[in-house]
This record gives structure tokens, C-alpha cells and sequence, in this order.
């Protein structure tokens, strides 16, 4: 094996194993249920999570920066509610996508601007916020559901590109997944946004714009859940203030899957996506096999855990061994393997 | 950092192995009928499941029930579309918005599977057919017939409803007043609506109101679960279940120590059995060529013939009577 083929599989460990339990997922679906294997049935499935994915691919960032932001779901709710409530107003869908858009944008805008002006943790900023958008959508609404939009908006997940399986919802988070792609890891922008996660007061006394670049980038996690809202919107044609409650736990358990670090400074586009697809496909192939939601959280959880902990356990036992065999006893044979490596 | 990739593959591997370990081969033969009630755990939706399987097992279909575990509007869809994936013959629901599971039943309906709407309904163009418990119309009228044979025809009795503004309370307590206007109720008199506000406590408050007010008080209609459970309990406590006889509409399982104590003697609510019954029924027919249109009529086993109205909707039944002697037989 070249050295560079070694050193891209060393690099890229977290995707690679991703794609490997995505794979396992895949059969595993195929063992559970006869209906899972089909052509068309592996692209309707996509259209189930694309909207924690659009809200994912943001997160992601706001992850590397050493931050959270628990208002995502709520974000989406209001900015379906509000579209609702714009077009039942009278006004055209088009237009009211592009202002619920805005307003999605804004909301995400105030908690970065919140937790930047006073200093407060976005923990603590986002989980005020998470109550405060979806009452708000409640207040707005009240206890119904909002629908009646024109045909040309609703079922995206049941429109396809002609001729081929591929619903939109995919298409969009496709495109997304790009730009967010090429925004962290081809731009000053994304170099930024990791060196800030890594260490923020020496990028603060390097004299970048840490605040101007935090406010960025949770906006963009605004503008991504309201994406995220008028997608849901148009699935289930209709809008609620409690819809997606309790996403924006699905949401950053995708992104630490994929080998983001809640600490900051690390993770990639490519981690969030394969992880996204590794829990939806899990939790599609279960559902296929009507295991119920709440017994499929146990495999998803226990999946996430042995991900944290599996390389820490393996990283400290290589290391014992390692302290071991430099006492003495296996010296020889380890020098052996590391000159065949 | 030395054979990451080594490490990266070992981990795939065990937790491959994990989820492997969860793994069954699941196979289907009979054309299957899916229900998905609002919520799981809930008895009253067990109640209508039970009525699903004694008719499927009378037509040879398999069943399945499963739904959220609670009653959230948008997370019925994904069990929608994962049944119409495993190509099911039939889903039966429970919806808990009418709208928001409409473009996914509509989808459905599209791949040719019957969707059959039973206690609450979807949009009208998203299902087949509502299967709505019994005729509204008739609440009422039976309410005082009930009461009216438990206090002889004669004596004062009160109402205790839900809220002022509960839409089916309200029609059915017009639906008593139109009944009291016949002869034989002549002897009766309808002293007080009060209003319990579907809360226990209030309506145990307001119970006792009652009592206090109306030394001649003979009987209470309450038909309402919650009323109904709280003025039993306010009888009980205030010793008043020989002179005042309580009725209306209740849950057999929240009733029934009362109802063995003696403190109630009878009450009503339909039996939710009858919808799934009726719904599973409707599904042979559809499946077998029937077009389910106002007016149309299909036979519902045990049921007898069953007509579809506007809307299609079909009414599964009449109001089931409780008692000591039967109670024991329903667990809802």
C-alpha cells in the first residue's frame, strides 16, 4: 500500500468508519425488512430526514465553534407558522417564502447577536430562545394547524427530477451540503471558524473579528432552519407552532456522529452528511421493520455512545500496551510492526 | 495515530455486530391492515385495535398497530409512508390533525391502499372513508331515556358539562332538551347547567353545588368522562348516591368501582371495539371492488348493513348501556 493511500485512510478515519457503518446500516435493512431494498424506496427514504440534515450542515459549524444552538427546531416551527400565516393573509407563496426566510435569518441574527453584545454562553442564550420562538409560534397561531397552500408548494418529498428516483428534498440538501463544503473547507471564512473553535482568545488578540464571525455564523443557522421549516411546511402541507419538537437534539446528536468536536475546532461537512445518513437509514429500516421510535433512540444512543468511546478506549490500550512492551517483553516484536508500518 | 484505519475498521465491525445483534427477518403472507391509532398506550385505542383483529381474524388478514407514543400531529407521517413502503393492504387512522397526515394518506391511497379514518377524521380527500362511533344526533335523546327510566320519569335533576363553549356537549344537552319536550317526560324538570370545565376538581365543586342547592335533587346527566367520574365521587363522599341517581357518558374503566360500590347504576359511551370492526369490514369491501360513495351501503359483519353519508362517513353503532352485569367485559 503507497504511503498516500495510508495517510488519506489516517486522515479521513471518522468518515471511513461512517461509511462503513452506513454500509452495515444498509444491510442491515435489507436483513430486517423485504420492503427496504428497492431502488425507489432508498430515495423516498432520504426525503424523511433531509431537514435535520439542512439544519445539520449548519450546526456543524456553530459546533466547530465552540458553540450550540438548541433554537433550531423552534426556528422551524415559527418560520413554517408565519409562513402559514403570511400566505393565508393573502399573500403569494413566493413572497412569503422569501419572508420567512428573512425572518428565520433575523432570529438566528439575535441569538448570535445576544450572546455576543452580553457575553452570555449560547447554551444559555439558545435554550431562552428555543421556548421563546416556539411560544411565540404558539401566541401566533394558537392550537391548530395552518394549511390550504398552493399546489406548486406542497409534497416537494413526492416531486422528482423527471425521469429519475431523485426527490427533491435531496437535491436541495445536495446543493447545500456543497456550498456549506465549500464555505469551511475552501475559504477564509471556514479557516476562520476553526481557528476561532480551537482557540478563541488568541484569535481575539490576533485581531480577527470572532464576534462579527460567531454573529455570521449563527445566523446562517437561522437561515438554515427556516430552509428547513418551509421544507417540513411543504411536505406535511401544512404548519404547526409544536412541529419538529425535540429536533434539535436529533439535530447535534448527527453532527458529534459525525466526529465533530463538542469542544470546538474540529469536524467536517463530509462527517455531519455520512452521519445523517447512517442514523436515517437506521431509523428508516427500523421503522420498516415497525420497531417503535422510542426502542429505536436505544440503538441510535448506544450507537453514538460506543462512537465517542470506542477509539478512547483503543487509544488508551495501545497506549498500555505500548508503556508495556517498552518495560521490555514484546520490545522487539513492536519495533517489528512499527518499521512495517 | 498509528493504523487508524485498522482502529476505524474494528469499531465498524463491533458495532456492525451491535446492531446486527437487533436484527430479526421479518416476513409477510396475509394482505396486512395496518392501525394507527394517535397514540400508543392509550386503552380507548387498544379498545378499537381489539375490534380490528376480531374482524381481521373473521376475513383472514393479518394486523399491525403502531403509532407515537404520544399524540403529536406530525409524527403519525413517517408510520404512514413506512406502511405504504411495506405495501399494506389497508391503513386504518386514528389522525391527530386532520391536515397534516393528508398528503402522506393521499399518497397511499395513490399506491391502491385503503384508508379507512376511524374516531377522528383525516381531509375527506385523503381517506376512503370516517368511521365516526355513533350518531351524535341521537347522544342526547338517549342520555334522558336512560336517566328517565333510573328516577321513574319524575323529580328534578342538572347537567353537568364540560365547558360553556364544548361543541359536543353543548349539542348534545340540545339534543336532551329537544327529547324532555315529550309528554312522558312531563314529570321532569331540568333545574341547572352547570359547568365542570372538564377539570376533576371543579366539577367535584360544582357536584356538590348541586347537592346543596337542590334538596330535591333526583338525578345528574353529566355527559362528560371527567364530570361524570368527578360527580361519582362527589356522591360517594357526600353519602348522596341513594337519593340522587347519576348517568352520562364515562370510561368503564374509570367507573367501574363506582359502579360496583352502587354509586352509579348505569351509564353510556359507545364501544370503540365497533369502529375497528366496522373499519376493517370496509377494507374487504373497498379491496374487493366496492366504491365507497355517499349512499353506499357495505356489510359489517356482526354489525349488520352499514350506509355511508355525506362524506363518507359511516356510523359504526349505537350507544353501549353500563352496568354492573357487563362492565367487566370492556377494558377502556
Amino acid at each position: 500500500m503507497s504511503s498516500r493511500v495510508r495517510q488519506w485512510t489516517r486522515d479521513n478515519a471518522t468518515e471511513l468508519l461512517l461509511f462503513v457503518l452506513w454500509l452495515g446500516s444498509l444491510a442491515l435493512g435489507a436483513v430486517i425488512s423485504p420492503y427496504f431494498l428497492s431502488v425507489q424506496n432508498l430515495f423516498d427514504m432520504t426525503s424523511q430526514f433531509m431537514e435535520l440534515g439542512l439544519m445539520a450542515l449548519a450546526m456543524t459549524l456553530v459546533i466547530i465553534l465552540g458553540q450550540i444552538d438548541l433554537s433550531v427546531a423552534s426556528i422551524l416551527a415559527l418560520t413554517g407558522v408565519v409562513f402559514g400565516l403570511l400566505q393565508e393573509g393573502g399573500m403569494h407563496a413566493g413572497a412569503a417564502m422569501l419572508l420567512a426566510l428573512g425572518l428565520s435569518a433575523a432570529l438566528g441574527l439575535f441569538n448570535g447577536w445576544l450572546a455576543v453584545a452580553f457575553r452570555l454562553p449560547a447554551l444559555v442564550v439558545t435554550l431562552g430562545t428555543m421556548a421563546l420562538y416556539r411560544g411565540a409560534g404558539q401566541i401566533l397561531l394558537g392550537d391548530r394547524s395552518t394549511y390550504g397552500f398552493p399546489l406548486w408548494f406542497i409534497s416537494v418529498d413526492f416531486r422528482y427530477i423527471p425521469g429519475t428516483p431523485v426527490p427533491y428534498p435531496l437535491v436541495i440538501f445536495c446543493l447545500f451540503a456543497l456550498v456549506f463544503f465549500l464555505l469551511l473547507h475552501r475559504t477564509t471564512f471556514g479557516r476562520l471558524v476553526y481557528a476561532i473553535g480551537a482557540n478563541q482568545r488568541a484569535c481575539r488578540f490576533s485581531g480577527i473579528h470572532v464576534d462579527r464571525i460567531q454573529v455570521a455564523v449563527f445566523t446562517l443557522s437561522g437561515l438554515m432552519a427556516g430552509a428547513a421549516g418551509l421544507m417540513m411546511s411543504s411536505r406535511f402541507a401544512s404548519a404547526r407552532w409544536d412541529m419538529a419538537s425535540g429536533y434539535e437534539l436529533d439535530v447535534i446528536t448527527t453532527v458529534v456522529l459525525g466526529g465533530t468536536s463538542i469542544f470546538g475546532g474540529r469536524g467536517t461537512i463530509a462527517g455531519t452528511v455520512l452521519a445523517l445518513f447512517v442514523i436515517g437509514t437506521l431509523r428508516y429500516a427500523m421503522g420498516l421493520a415497525n420497531v417503535l421510535p422510542q426502542n429505536q433512540g436505544v440503538v441510535i444512543g448506544l450507537l453514538l455512545v460506543m462512537a465517542v468511546l470506542l477509539p478512547e478506549l483503543w487509544a488508551r490500550w495501545r497506549a498500555h500496551s505500548f508503556a508495556r512492551a517498552a518495560e521490555g517483553g514484546g520490545l522487539a516484536r513492536v519495533k517489528v510492526r512499527e518499521r512495517s508500518l | 495515530m498509528v493504523c487508524s484505519w485498522r482502529k476505524a475498521l474494528l469499531v465498524a465491525c463491533v458495532l456492525s455486530a451491535v446492531i446486527f445483534a437487533g436484527a430479526v427477518a421479518a416476513g409477510a403472507q396475509a394482505p396486512r391492515i395496518a392501525f394507527i391509532p394517535k397514540n400508543l398506550g392509550n386503552p380507548f385505542f387498544d379498545a378499537v385495535y381489539a375490534g380490528i383483529q376480531e374482524a381481521a381474524r373473521e376475513l383472514g388478514y393479518e394486523t399491525v398497530s403502531i403509532g407515537p407514543p404520544a399524540a403529536d400531529p406530525a409524527s403519525q407521517i413517517p408510520f404512514i409512508q413506512q406502511q405504504s413502503a411495506q405495501q399494506v393492504a389497508a391503513i386504518i387512522i386514528s389522525a391527530n390533525d386532520a391536515n397534516t397526515v393528508a398528503p402522506a394518506l393521499r399518497a397511499a391511497m395513490q399506491r391502491g391502499i385503503a384508508v379507512v379514518a376511524v374516531d377522528a377524521d383525516a381531509a375527506v380527500d385523503a381517506r376512503h372513508a370516517y368511521i365516526q362511533p355513533v350518531d351524535f344526533d341521537t347522544v342526547g335523546l338517549e342520555q334522558v331515556k336512560l336517566l328517565a327510566e333510573l328516577i321513574d320519569y319524575q323529580g328534578e335533576f342538572a347537567i353537568l358539562s364540560a365547558t360553556t363553549t364544548a361543541p359536543n356537549q353543548n349539542a348534545w344537552i340540545a339534543g336532551m332538551q329537544v327529547e324532555l319536550e315529550k309528554p312522558e317526560y312531563a314529570n321532569m324538570r331540568l333545574v341547572r347547567i352547570a359547568y365542570g370545565d372538564d377539570e376533576p376538581q371543579k366539577s367535584y365543586r360544582e357536584t356538590e353545588g348541586l347537592l346543596a342547592a337542590f334538596p330535591n335533587l333526583r338525578g345528574i346527566i353529566s355527559p362528560t368522562t371527567v364530570g361524570l367520574a368527578a360527580a361519582a365521587q362527589a356522591l360517594e363522599t357526600n353519602n348522596a348516591a341513594d337519593r340522587v341517581a347519576l348517568t352520562g357518558l364515562g370510561l368503564p374503566n374509570q367507573m367501574r368501582s363506582y359502579v360496583k360500590n352502587g354509586t352509579v347504576t348505569a351509564f353510556q359511551l359507545w364501544d370503540p371495539s365497533e369502529m375497528g370492526y366496522a373499519a376493517v369490514y370496509l377494507v374487504d369491501a373497498i379491496r374487493g371492488g366496492f366504491r365507497p360513495e355517499p349512499g353506499a351501503s357495505y356489510q359489517a359483519g356482526k354489525l349488520g348493513e352499514r350506509t355511508l353519508g355525506e362524506n363518507n362517513v359511516v356510523i359504526a353503532g349505537s350507544l353501549t348501556t353500563f352496568t354492573a352485569a357487563n362492565i367487566d367485559d370492556y377494558d377502556f
